[in-house]
């Protein structure tokens, strides 16, 4: 008897246990927004990345073609796997004189791991993190890129 | 006549080996485990590791210490924050600098935050192994909260490195506490639900109550930390037996379980994001002002002599072990992973249980595969 009673009670409690399973999942049928997460990509053109996401690491340049960066290798230095490489070039300023400047700042987006040590120790501030996320291209070639803009120059008053 | 054909017994039974992985759903990763078999039972279980060596340990020996931090986001990567804290406390500890209580206590929310969206993937995906798939789909949608906040703050979703040694990278997002608030009174509405669908299930019940069972004795001579060690009783959280950031001024309960069977682990794991929340709650109103790093040498060099940290990530406990030469790079690394320790145990456990209930062992001891090949 007390087996049976058991058996049965058993049936019951699982019923049950399934039934407020059910409850739950029944309920968002009626409630359907709170489900969903992101409409991506049906949301592509309204859709707004936080201000510091780690898209890809961009040299801002002004409307004079100007940049900060003074080509003084710190960031290649601290980079942990060889994403960026800095190459220089001797230019004579105005008053004559001889200065390193940089020529083109490389930077390899396929190797980039996003730590955000070249954008926090660079002491001139001149590189940033974008907010672009759809980095797929077809030819590998394509993710190494050149930072400074062709014809840039740097910024006037950034030693 | 027909010769009828004879059944066989389970002792006249052969053994035989399948492979598990390296590319199967339930081992979330690249883990191999040969399981020898009797009919369904599981005699034996043997996991091969290595399919995703990294050589992290190795390649830490040639970078700086500050660049160590990205590295190890990848080892297990749901408890990214916390090992970049690991390191990060290690190197502190060695260059013996003092933390402002900002960092302090900014580390201790998003170690927190970390552990409560580790759990929640672990929920989704171990209520999928056992046949829950509605449970993935809730469980993620909770994490993306957690995941967007850490995005605002930290501009990564999984792999934050939002610590360097002697702080923070930069400070928190000016919305960071509202978002806390904000998700920690939606999750706990949201919990309950959790309960409902799967934790009272009596499938749910059938399939993990008595399987899988670790005793107390077992948990310590194989070393099994975390959430899985609680579970057998085993008192093992290092966030209360030597507090780092600011664990020595919040209470919260040690979840400590006695029965050591899957559900049991399962349940270990719910009660840990309820301590995890009020843990954040007794923070987040009162984070001190204050700056958010402090002035670091620009090579961080440590004095000679060896080093370490443990901390507890949200499936154990990880031991950073540094030894370093005085130079810029350390001369050896060794990370003692919860994953690694966690999965020694896996064949102790599973013997004798059929092979879907390894399934359940496995997934109730949450491994990340990364972690434990490193
Ligand atoms: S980007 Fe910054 S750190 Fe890198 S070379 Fe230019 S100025 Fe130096
Ligand atoms: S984000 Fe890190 S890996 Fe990427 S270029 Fe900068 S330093 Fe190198």
């Amino acid at each position: 008897m007390r087996s049976i009673i058991n058996y049965l009670k058993e049936i019951i409690f699982g019923v049950w246990s399934l039934l407020k399973g059910m409850k739950v999942t029944g309920s968002y049928f009626f409630r359907p927004s709170t489900i969903v997460t992101q409409k991506y990509p049906s949301n592509r053109k309204d859709l707004v990345m936080f201000d510091r996401f780690k898209g890809e690491v961009v040299m801002p340049h002004n409307e004079k073609n100007e940049h900060k960066c003074t080509g003084c290798g710190i960031c290649e230095l601290n980079c942990p796997n060889g994403t960026i490489e800095i190459i220089s070039k001797t230019i004579i300023t105005e008053d004559g004189k001889k200065k390193k400047a940089i020529d083109k700042h490389i930077y390899r987006l396929s190797m980039c791991t996003f730590c955000g040590l070249c954008v926090k120790t660079c002491p001139s501030n001149a590189l940033a993190f974008s907010q672009k996320f759809e980095h797929a291209v077809f030819n590998r070639a394509l993710l190494i890129k050149t930072l400074n803009k062709p014809g840039s120059q740097l910024m006037k008053g950034v030693e | 006549m027909e010769e009828k054909e004879k059944i066989a017994t389970p002792d006249e039974l052969q053994e035989y080996f399948i492979n598990m992985g390296p590319q199967h759903p339930s081992t979330h990763g690249v883990l191999r485990l040969l399981v020898s078999l009797k009919g369904e039972m599981v005699q034996s279980v043997q996991p091969h590791v290595g399919y995703i060596h990294s050589g992290i340990e190795k390649m830490c020996e040639s970078i700086t210490y500050p660049q160590i931090i990205h590295l190890t986001d990848r080892m297990d990567y749901l408890s990214a924050h916390i090992n970049n804290e690991a390191v990060c406390l290690n190197v502190e500890k060695a260059l013996e600098v003092d933390i402002p209580d900002r960092i302090k206590v900014i580390r201790t929310i998003m170690s927190e935050l970390t552990r409560i969206q580790s759990h929640q993937l672990w929920w989704a995906s171990f209520g999928m192994d056992l046949g829950g798939l509605t449970c993935f789909f809730y469980g993620l949608r909770d994490r993306e909260k957690v995941l967007d906040i850490f995005e605002e703050t930290c501009g990564g979703r999984m792999i934050v490195s939002y610590s360097c040694p002697g702080g923070l990278m930069y400070d928190i997002h000016p919305n960071f506490q509202k978002r806390v608030k904000d998700f920690i009174k939606y999750f706990r509405k949201i919990l309950p639900e959790y309960d409902q669908l799967l934790s009272g299930n009596v499938i749910f019940h059938e399939r993990s109550k008595g399987i899988g069972k670790l005793t107390k004795e077992d948990a310590i001579s194989f070393g099994i930390t975390g959430p899985s060690g609680r579970a057998s009783g085993f008192s093992c959280d290092v966030r209360k037996h030597e507090p780092y950031s600011a664990y020595d001024r919040v209470h919260f309960n040690e979840v400590l379980l006695t029965e050591g069977d899957t559900f049991s682990r399962y349940i270990a794991r719910i009660e840990e994001m309820r301590e995890s929340m009020n843990i954040i709650e007794q923070l987040i109103d009162n984070i001190p002002e204050g700056p958010f790093t402090v002035k670091m040498k620009p090579v961080i060099k440590l004095p000679e002599g060896e080093y370490y940290q443990r901390v507890e990530t949200a499936r154990g406990e990880l031991g950073v072990f540094v030894i370093s030469d005085g130079n810029k790079n350390p001369y050896r690394v060794k990370f003692r992973s919860p994953n690694f320790c966690n999965l020694s145990v896996l064949d102790h456990i599973s013997r004798g249980f059929k092979i879907a209930d390894l399934v359940a062992i496995g997934g109730s001891l949450d491994l990340i595969i990364p972690d434990i090949d490193r």
